[in-house]
């Protein structure tokens, strides 16, 4: 049995009739033809699969296809606009905040969404912030610069208070 | 060689823009007309007997295009997986592998069953309704346990559980007598899942008029897999086609082949359809080879004055079910063992036992991490008995003269240990912490600084050495440099980027040789219908030193033939001519010059020299003379909560040489993320399975701790540069280093801050339930219970 499900992805409308088991990652890998999302678990640890439904970063292995009917989605691939890197993009590019890169949509697409409720967030709340996603290469040293470094392009970034290290106990 | 501009030069990723916007193509991204996807059915026992296989309900479910046991793919693939002798030429008992069981299976997650549906979704139920009937059997997990003469078998029918039993130096006790202080301790290596942010996955597609196979799929060497594929399936390497395109890590766990690496092919054989298969996380942690899975009993001796005297290692290594195509790898744990000092002597063996869990193989550092991880705490722990610091009984072991042959015969090619140690000391602000540590203790707060001082051995290798370890194929490395009639240049090698960034950093070696501009050079990789016959792959920090020489070999050969092709352009000898930053002329007239791209042109014109072929390409193979050894000093700073056992990782310092870099900015992510999984080790990761039945009880990222940005610091990082005399470019590796010195640097650390408490060892993981009971034992076990020894 089928279920219709009308979504806009990246600005796109789009609508087709799934299964209700659908999970939203698959209908935007299988279904759409999106692939930037990527998988990396099966239990909502890693956040590889992490966009925006209406402006909300959430993981999208959690949510079924039919779950976002009538909602507006934003992938990796929505980010750049007019060939432009988005300020994220380009942050980790510029300080290597990635090298398999499979985490690397999931990150930016989660750091979007820190910024957008916290412009100027200190290494500790971008830590704590983003401690949904997983990155197996990086050691999160350069993640953390790629968003710091963002955020200054974006308007303004709080340093760490100096002398006091980042908390990290969860 | 020209002038260097681009070597050393921090250079943005070019592979980046196209991954941070989403348009990186890893495995799952590939399909083909027609796919069919595969779901594995799998074990759910560690040991049993197949008693049957009930297809019935599955045949019948909605989808269902085949279902394939052994008996189908007995008909498609012929012979069994290899395990190459690494470092253990002989071995005791190599129990054969088919890549899917018929009679008896043997580790959980082991394959006994296919299907192919037309969706995805369907694999996935139809697999569920297939029904097998085991037997089940003991299963052997313990190590000691399964070396007695009584024990079950993980094979059944096997004489006994012994994979090998090799003494690379006998021990002298006599020399162990000479020491003023012994100390023993036994080490133990928990089991690790690799946990590659992306899981392996295969897409085969089976061409039957052309009797061609084309495969895509997640791996660190395709060239290995379309050797070992050829051999299988019976269809030569020239009609298979291995296509490895962007990896998502791979961290040793994508080198050897798997199961699915010839189930997928062979199932597109027998089926006629695309078939792809994508693993699963659990699948991953479940059947994807572990790391480490080792204990080692050491003994160390010094003289009163901290001179250190002879050490004893025996290596018991957890096997698995099976001997890993590269398990026996790990063993080189005994070979570098003695560290960056000094000994008198060294004894060493390796045992080998088969278990009833999933083969082990090489994981980040292999083997290396092990032995940084046992010397570094044998040292600590002479250091405690000696009452030495523990930078001062390093100083006074080090190393100093190189080149250095070891009791092993291997050939460290320079080293400058002490200055590393030192750059990191200052950095740490050393005494500062020791007395920042010594005020602590007054007030109950359990600082800790944990010093590593490793070495590495890497850049496999010279044939001598590799071709014996890999049964045949000795590890060089191949590269192919094709300038075209514009002067732009690709250049093929036979390494794999899943990661390290050799889409920019090869480039910058061929810039810097040719002279070209480094934005008209392509790097290719992971495709083996394209470049030299062979390739070598990318693991054993290997890629730069061996590879990014072979295409320097191979841009050096281009650049003589150019030379060659000017001076009879210039009329000129080919000994006046000059190749200078991309350029050629005649000694004395730098004004009259050539381009290379205008050599490449002529090239391919008329009137080339009598007896020149045209155009302009060579291919290399470049087979290094020795290995190369990267070293360093790690200090690692923790605050130990004694009332919840819980570690604060505050600081993380280390000072690594890899010889010359290329692009200091890799070189720096390449330490950051080894630093972080050598971490991991230390405080969190852990493969457990339940002691009796086997049963995988870490299935999945919630119980499987790969730790978030929240768990670690940010990494300190100095450096010294100690050019390598092996090659050319004077460069080491680096991608192992990190996870190989950083273990140890956290362990020493949490056991100098409960030096208090009288304990002298922890063990991986040093979670916090495991120091609250050691914690708790101590102190009541020292004053009656009563408050711990300051």
């Amino acid at each position: 049995m089928k279920h219709k499900v009308a979504t806009t992805v990246n600005g796109h409308k789009h609508e087709h009739e799934v299964e209700p088991r659908l999970l939203l990652v698959h209908y935007l890998r299988d279904v759409v033809g999106l692939t930037g999302t990527h998988i990396g678990c099966d239990t909502s640890q890693c956040g590889a699969c992490t966009i925006l439904v209406d402006g909300k970063a959430i993981k999208s292995c959690t949510m079924f296809a039919v779950q976002a009917e009538g909602r507006s989605l934003t992938t990796i691939e929505g980010m750049a606009k007019d060939g432009e890197l988005h300020p994220l993009q380009q942050a980790f590019w510029d300080e290597h905040g990635l090298q398999c890169g499979y985490c690397t949509p999931g990150f930016i697409m989660a750091a979007a969404y820190l910024l957008e409720q916290n412009p100027n967030p200190t290494e500790d709340e971008i830590r704590r912030g983003l401690e949904g996603n997983l990155c197996r290469c990086t050691g999160y040293v350069n993640i953390v610069k790629s968003v710091q470094s963002a955020a200054k392009t974006m308007g303004g970034v709080k340093s760490q208070p100096a002398g006091q290290p980042a908390a990290r106990r969860g | 060689m020209a002038v260097t501009t681009m070597i050393g030069a921090k250079i943005h990723r070019r592979e980046d823009p196209r991954l941070v916007s989403g348009e990186g193509r890893y495995i799952d991204d590939f399909t083909r007309p027609g796919t069919v996807y595969l779901s594995v059915v799998r074990s759910p026992h560690a040991h049993a007997l197949i008693k049957s296989v009930d297809i019935t309900a599955a045949s019948k479910a909605p989808g269902v295009v085949a279902i394939y046991t052994h008996k189908d793919f007995a008909k498609v693939i012929s012979g069994t997986m290899p395990a190459a002798p690494a470092f253990v030429a002989e071995k005791k008992q190599i129990p054969p592998r088919f890549p899917i069981a018929e009679k008896e299976v043997v580790y959980q997650g082991e394959p006994v069953a296919v299907v192919l549906t037309e969706a995805k979704y369907q694999s996935m139920d139809a697999a569920n309704l297939i029904e097998v009937e085991y037997e089940p059997l003991p299963a052997v997990m313990d190590l000691e346990q399964a070396l007695e003469a009584k024990s079950p078998k993980a094979h059944s029918g096997a004489p006994d559980n012994l994979g090998w039993d090799l003494t690379y130096i006998p021990e002298d006790a006599n020399v162990m007598k000479e020491a003023d202080v012994v100390v023993k301790q036994r080490i133990l290596q928990q089991r690790l899942a690799p946990t590659p942010m992306e899981p392996r996955g295969v897409l085969a597609e089976y061409s039957r008029p052309d009797q061609s196979m084309t495969i895509w799929m997640s791996s660190q060497n395709p060239h290995f897999i379309r050797l070992f594929l050829a051999g299988a399936l019976g269809i030569p390497e020239t009609r298979i086609r291995v296509i490895s395109p962007d990896v998502g890590g791979g961290f040793g766990s994508k080198i050897s082949p798997y199961s699915e690496d010839y189930l997928v092919p062979a199932a597109a054989k027998l089926s006629g359809r695309p078939v792809k298969w994508i693993e699963t996380r659990t699948e991953s942690i479940q059947t994807t080879t572990h790391g480490r899975g080792q204990y080692f009993d050491v003994e160390a001796g010094a003289k009163k004055d901290g001179t250190l005297v002879a050490l004893k290692v025996t290596q018991y290594l957890d096997i698995g079910a099976y001997v890993g195509t590269f398990g026996a790898f790990q063993a080189c744990a005994c070979l570098l063992s003695t560290g960056a000092y000094n000994w008198k002597h060294v004894s060493a063996r390796t045992v080998g036992i088969l278990t009833n869990r999933v083969p082990t193989d090489p994981y980040r550092g292999a083997g290396r991490p092990e032995a940084t991880h046992l010397c570094e705490r044998m040292i600590d722990l002479l250091a405690d008995a000696l009452h030495m610091d523990p930078a001062e009984i390093r100083r006074k072991n080090f190393i100093t003269e190189f080149p250095h042959t070891s009791h092993f015969g291997l050939v460290y090619d320079s080293g400058a240990y002490e200055k590393a140690m030192d750059m990191a000391m200052e950095i740490a602000g050393y005494e500062k912490l020791r007395r920042e540590q010594a005020e602590g203790r007054k007030k109950g707060r359990y600082l800790g600084i944990g010093v590593s001082a490793w070495i590495e051995i890497c850049g496999f290798g010279p044939s001598a050495a590799t071709a014996p370890a890999t049964g045949g194929v000795a590890l060089v490395e191949s590269a192919q440099v094709r300038v075209f009639p514009t002067g732009s240049v690709t250049v093929y090698v036979g390494t794999h980027s899943h990661g390290q960034g050799h889409d920019t950093t090869f480039p910058q070696i061929v810039a810097d040789t040719l002279g070209v501009p480094y934005d008209m050079i392509e790097l290719r990789h992971g495709d083996t219908a394209e470049g030299p016959a062979f390739g070598y792959g990318t693991y054993g920090s290997r890629s730069l030193a061996v590879g990014g020489m072979a295409v320097h070999k191979a841009s050096m050969k281009v650049v003589n033939k150019a030379k060659k092709l000017a001076a009879h352009l210039f009329e000129a000898a080919e000994e006046d001519v000059v190749f200078d930053q991309g350029h050629f002329y005649v000694k004395g007239s730098p004004d009259k010059r050539k381009a290379l791209g205008e050599i490449a042109f002529a090239s391919f014109g008329a009137g080339l020299p009598e007896g020149m072929e045209h155009g302009l390409e060579a291919v290399a193979y470049y087979d290094p003379s020795n290995f190369v050894w990267p070293f360093g000093t790690h200090i690692a700073v923790v605050e130990v909560d004694a009332e919840t056992g819980a570690v604060d990782l505050q600081r993380y310092i280390a000072v690594d040489d890899c010889g010359n870099i290329i692009n200091p900015m890799i070189v720096d992510g390449q330490i950051h993320g080894g630093i972080a999984q050598g971490i991991s080790q230390a405080l969190y990761e852990e493969v457990v399975y339940d002691d009796e039945t086997g049963q995988l009880k870490t299935g999945t990222m919630i119980d499987y701790l790969v730790p978030t940005m929240n768990e670690f610091p940010n990494f300190e990082l100095g450096r010294t540069i100690t050019p390598s005399p092996t090659n050319e470019l004077g460069v080491k590796g680096i991608g192992e280093a990190g996870t190989i010195a950083s273990s140890i640097a956290v362990i020493n650390a949490v056991c100098d801050a409960l030096a208090p408490f009288g304990i002298k060892h922890v063990d991986m993981p040093a979670s916090p339930d495991r120091l609250w009971k050691q914690i708790k034992q101590a102190r009541e076990h020292s004053n009656g219970g009563k408050e711990a020894r300051k």
